[in-house]
């Protein structure tokens, strides 16, 4: 069987209207990903990277252009694509494990299948002995794991990840995000990662995409060659980081006070921006 | 359990007051009995006249009532609150309809259900049923609209938006409307056996001991009725709390 998951964003614009006025939000992106890959997509706030996995995810179909998956064009959303947000959503009122098996309610799974595959991917995403907890009874980390494996949980040829470690501490989004690595390479899905912050994208990606805004568009795509497990500290990435940030600021230094602004209103990418040393 | 004892201490207050003024007569005993002859009566009623008969005549149609106001108030308030066009139609009525104080409607039950069981139990159901429909409709109004996205990516179907996310999502509200509406239910329970008399039932009792001029009895019914509604009140707490047990407290 050929490997799933390979998809090819054709063209795609969107449209908003902002009270009566068109706003660009995306303009003719391009894109080709290839089965397995792990691809990281940065930009300022305004450049369409979460419409983008939105329309990926079929959320919102009202878009012109072509979001192939497979051979298939998405029309709407299909559990071959896992989607985790920025907060997790979990259902307050099930346990971990229910809302994991939320994600195999329309599988078609009998009950033995889901009671396995739901426990495995607890287990994948480190929540062992937190089955039977409350989403309240969760620290942020514990309950974006819980929405991590409720995405994987189907085992989608897709899994896009919209910021899912943004609202997270320093200590556990490093942590969170070698065991994102590591269920990669266990489970040999394209994963697509939109993040605000490019030391992230570029530790954890093949390819960089850099977006701009207004209109949202590709500005610029790096490859990322270094062999894992990567090193954080290690010069090379050290350089590809400089270089990706370079291309982020520039897409941000065209009229100034509408971009200032918006950047100053992240302030990871504030801090990244201005202070790009550690 | 301190507190459950500094609960008790008004009430004991208030019998010890009662008690002391009916034998000091400051208050006819005949206006005011002594707790004895109350107890003596409840006795006599419990042994001679059957009062656990009447007591689950009156249980037996709070239940029925409050039962088929609740499902249909739910059902209702479901509708109401998922679909717009529904709300657009109805719920202006409904809004109307509700400022109507809930005894007006007895004169018009009575006529188109007679003064029967059934009466009765329509009475008490339309007690039930108003804050249901509004807090069931609340509630699914206040469904998360991430969790709704969430939902979708993982393509439930319509059902299962309903049952899986608007009807739990809404739960704390409805159980706030099923509450009130235990409530409600025994007080409309109460009111029909004041106004539609035929029939067994704790409200014919005080009926009869005012007729008959028996303050005992009279006084037995109501200490019945509120013993009753505090125990109905107290039960619907504790199922609450079970049914909401994985809120944050």
């Amino acid at each position: 069987m050929a490997r799933q998951g390979h998809l090819q964003i054709d063209r795609v614009s969107k449209q908003f209207r902002v009270s009566g006025a068109p706003l660009h939000v995306l303009d003719a992106v391009d894109l080709s990903v290839a089965p397995g890959e792990f691809l990281t997509i940065v930009g300022a706030s305004g450049c369409g990277k979460s419409t983008l996995l939105r329309l990926i995810a079929g959320l919102d179909t009202a878009f012109q252009g072509n979001v192939i998956l497979d051979g298939q064009r998405v029309t709407a959303p299909s559990l071959d694509r896992g989607l985790v947000f920025q907060e997790p959503r979990l259902f307050p009122w099930l346990t971990v494990a229910q809302n994991v098996a939320l994600g195999l309610l329309n599988a078609g799974l009998g009950k033995a299948a889901r009671d396995r595959a739901v426990s495995e991917h607890i287990v994948l995403v480190g929540l062992d002995g937190f089955q039977d907890a409350y989403p309240h009874q969760l620290s942020g980390g514990m309950a974006q794991r819980a929405a991590i494996a409720r995405g994987l949980v189907n085992r989608p040829g897709v899994l896009l990840l919209d910021e899912p470690l943004g609202a997270l501490d320093a200590l556990t989004r490093a942590r969170l995000q070698d065991e994102l690595q590591r269920i990669w390479a266990a489970e040999g899905i394209t994963m697509l990662l939109v993040t605000h912050d490019v030391e992230e994208a570029v530790y954890l990606g093949d390819r960089v995409v850099v977006m701009a805004p207004r209109p949202g568009r590709i500005a610029a795509v790096f490859d990322v060659p270094h062999p894992r497990p990567r090193d954080r500290s290690s010069p090379a990435l050290a350089g590809l980081r400089d270089q990706v940030l370079a291309a982020l600021e520039a897409t941000t230094s065209g009229p100034p006070p509408t971009g200032m602004v918006h950047i100053a209103s992240r302030p990871a990418l504030a801090e990244q921006v201005f202070l790009p040393a550690e | 359990m301190k507190r459950a004892l500094r609960g008790t201490v008004l009430p004991i207050l208030l019998l010890a007051a009662w008690e002391s003024a009916s034998h000091a007569h400051l208050v006819d005993p005949r206006i005011l009995p002594p707790l004895e002859l109350v107890a003596h009566t409840a006795v006599y009623q419990v042994t001679d006249e059957g009062l656990l008969r009447n007591l689950a005549a009156s249980l037996l149609r709070d239940m029925a009532g409050f039962t088929l106001g609740t499902l249909a108030g739910i059902a209702i308030g479901t509708i109401l609150g998922l679909s717009r066009i529904a709300d657009r139609l109805f719920m202006p009525s409904f809004n109307g309809l509700r400022q109507i104080a809930i005894l007006a409607w007895v004169p018009l039950i009575s006529i188109w259900f007679g003064v029967g069981e059934a009466a009765k139990i329509v009475f008490i159901m339309a007690a039930a049923l108003i804050p249901v429909v509004l807090n069931t409709y609340e509630g699914m109004r206040g469904a998360s609209t991430q969790l709704v996205e969430v939902a979708r990516t993982l393509t439930f179907t319509r059902w299962q938006l309903v049952t899986r996310l608007y009807l739990p999502s809404a739960l704390p509200s409805i159980a706030t409307g099923v509450h009130l509406a235990l409530i409600y239910a025994w007080v409309a329970n109460v009111g029909s056996e004041y106004f539609m008399t035929i029939g067994p039932g704790i409200g014919g009792l005080i009926i009869a001991g005012r007729e008959r001029f028996q303050m005992d009895l009279v006084m037995l019914g109501i200490l019945i009725l509120g013993l009753v509604g505090f125990l109905i009140n107290r039960g619907a707490s504790a199922i609450e709390a079970r049914l909401l047990r994985w809120r944050p407290v």
